[in-house]
């Protein structure tokens, strides 16, 4: 058994930690939202002002709307990509599934700001993708909406995404037994039965929590619209960066972020109940 | 049908034409030839790596022959996938869809195949009825102990009326007394639906208790296929003699009519040579209980052990170094040197 001094010792650095960089920068948020800026000054007078202007002014509102769509799109898409691939790495790679395992895993160690910087290349007015249409004499100006638009946000992170979403995919997928399949089979399943009515219900744990990640990390995102978006495709997180910075208005930025964190923590807290309720083993 | 003897007039079922086996260089199954009857229980016996899984696995359409062919019913099976053929497997982990309820995975095979609602709960309800699981219907298996899975997983499959039943080592998962009820339930559920029974075990008593007949398994091949007591009264091989119930294996010569094992001999007309006999605990017996017959041999031997064991004891005796295992009924300690006697003609004589 261990001491209670020696218990308190060892979790001292992680309550540090958690106390000193999450509990106590969220306190700091949420007393920030109720306070306001007037002259350039903080006034420390706790009000709901903040709150009212997010539901009177219809910008705020349409900028969420936008970051829902485009993070909602991200994750439609990730997971269009994410579970077939999850499947087939599952199920019928055969001997190269590692091989192909690490090269889904890969592009995660490559810094963010570098695969935004290569769709630049790829979907601009000079860039790869427009160079190849015009070689093929399919347009014969550059296609402007491949970048900064929501279209090149949407790829991009969905290119970031994938394997966020493949690899809880993936290892739910593994999970399921192979007698389950063979089970399913040997009562007259064929391929597409067996995988509708085994396969994909036992991986839903998996799909949501991918879906999750994907939906929650795009919601938050600031990068990509700054990098591949543009003006038209300003999202959330901007918002937030803007008000933080050159409008100067922290307060209105932390009433902003409070929300976000209850979106963000409501979606946590409804995938958990969703992936209890599909998970049996 | 008959019980324990293959009527030769029942048609044969399944059909397994020189099938061999190979997972890259190793040989798993060599040249096997075996035939089923319709309604009859078979048990495919052996140690694990005897390959007896690989060939329900062949039969099932799990896995494909490297050569041979598997014919059921004058259709070529093993072209077949698993999911056309009339065949259904009980597996050994029960293999239960875990989000799918009882009644669900009892339905499963009768859904796929698209069969009319109305009709699915009938044969449902019949088949859990049949597997005493009705009030379990709207459980999920993870609530079930082993024996219950174990009958959810028999419901679902003879729900599909196969014409052939595979099960693959069964009852491994299940406490001793389990088994035994289970063994008993088995047989009387083949008996009442007249379904051929290919059944996989390496529990030789399992096998003996549940077959009609045994094809015995060993590295890739068939070592002997009989019934259970023709098996146990001749056996073909000294192997086979050890693997189904206990034996002594006596290894001597036979020459000019007498066999000769050690200090033990009797007349004998077999060809001669070097031969090998076995001869089973419960064919010796002590000679003051025996009535002196024509056709016994006899033999003295010391006492070295005895295990009793309720009705019966297990002696453990020294014959001139030889050593010897006799089983009589209880009768009270023993010790020191007795005479034993034997019928020669259970003395089978046995290959290597």
């Amino acid at each position: 058994m261990y001491s209670n001094a020696y218990k308190k010792l060892v979790s001292l650095p992680p309550l540090l930690w958690v106390g000193l960089f999450l509990l106590l920068p969220y306190a700091l948020m949420l007393a920030h939202s109720f306070w306001a800026v007037r002259d350039g000054m903080l006034v420390r007078q706790p009000d709901l002002h903040n709150y009212v202007t997010l539901f009177s002014k219809p910008v705020y509102a349409a900028v969420l709307v936008r970051t829902m769509r485009i993070a909602a799109a991200v994750t439609l898409c990730s997971l269009l990509l994410g579970y077939p691939l999850a499947y087939y790495l599952s199920f019928h790679a055969g001997a190269p599934k590692e091989l192909l395992y690490q090269l889904v895993i890969v592009p995660l160690w490559v810094s963010y700001l570098v695969r935004g910087y290569a769709w630049k290349t790829i979907l601009g007015s000079e860039g790869v993708l427009n160079g190849f249409f015009e070689y093929l004499h399919l347009t014969h100006e550059p296609v402007a909406f491949l970048l900064y638009s929501p279209f090149a946000v949407v790829v991009m992170l969905t290119h970031i995404y994938t394997p966020f979403v493949f690899l809880p995919i993936y290892a739910a997928l593994e999970h399921i037994p192979r007698t389950l399949v063979e089970a399913s089979e040997d009562l007259g399943a064929g391929a597409a039965q067996t995988f509708l009515r085994v396969i994909l219900p036992l991986s839903i744990p998996g799909l949501l929590a991918g879906a999750t990640f994907a939906f929650v990390l795009s919601l938050g995102d600031f990068l990509a619209p700054l990098l591949v978006g543009g003006a038209s495709s300003t999202m959330i997180a901007n918002v937030v960066q803007s008000l933080f910075g050159a409008a100067y208005d922290r307060p209105l930025g932390s009433a902003i972020s409070v929300g976000l964190v209850i979106i963000t923590v409501s979606l946590l807290v409804l995938s958990e109940r969703l992936e209890k309720r599909w998970r049996y083993q | 049908m008959a019980a324990n003897s293959l009527d030769p007039a029942s048609a044969v079922l399944l059909e397994v034409r020189g099938v061999a086996k190979r997972f890259g260089t190793r040989e798993v199954l060599r040249n096997i030839s075996l035939t089923i009857a319709e309604g009859e229980f078979l048990t495919l016996l052996g140690e694990s790596g005897s390959g007896k899984t690989t060939l329900l696995r062949l039969v099932a359409g799990f896995e494909e022959p490297t050569a041979g062919e598997i014919w059921m019913s004058g259709v070529r099976l093993d072209l077949l996938p698993p999911y056309q053929r009339r065949v259904n497997t009980v597996f050994q982990n029960y293999a239960l869809f875990p989000h799918l309820s009882v009644r669900e995975n009892v339905a499963y095979g009768l859904r796929v195949k698209k069969t009319a609602a109305t009709e699915i709960d009938g044969r449902v309800d019949e088949a859990l009825r049949m597997v005493k699981m009705q009030e379990f219907a709207a459980s999920r298996p993870s609530k079930l102990s082993g024996g219950q899975q174990q009958r959810v997983a028999l419901a679902r499959a003879l729900v599909n009326r196969p014409l052939l039943l595979l099960l693959d080592e069964p009852l491994s998962a299940l406490d001793a007394n389990l088994r035994k009820q289970m063994q008993s339930e088995l047989k009387a559920l083949q008996r009442e639906m007249g379904i051929t029974f290919l059944f996989v075990t390496h529990d030789q008593e399992e096998a003996m208790a549940l077959s009609d007949r045994i094809a015995l398994m060993r590295d890739g091949a068939l070592e002997q296929v009989a019934t259970a007591r023709e098996i146990y009264a001749h056996p073909a091989t000294a192997y086979t003699a050890r693997f189904i119930g206990q034996t002594n294996l006596l290894r001597g010569e036979i020459l000019d009519g007498m066999a000769r094992c050690g200090a033990i001999e009797w007349p004998s007309d077999d060809p001669g040579g070097a031969a090998i006999f076995s001869l089973r605990p419960e064919a010796i017996r002590l000679a003051s209980d025996a009535v002196a017959l024509p056709g016994t041999a006899r033999f003295r031997a010391a006492l070295q052990q005895q295990f009793f064991s309720g009705a019966s004891e297990l002696l453990e005796v020294n014959c001139s170094g030889q050593l010897l295992r006799v089983r009589i009924s209880a009768r009270g300690p023993l010790s020191g040197e007795h005479e034993f006697v034997f019928s020669t003609a259970d003395a089978v004589r046995v290959q290597e």
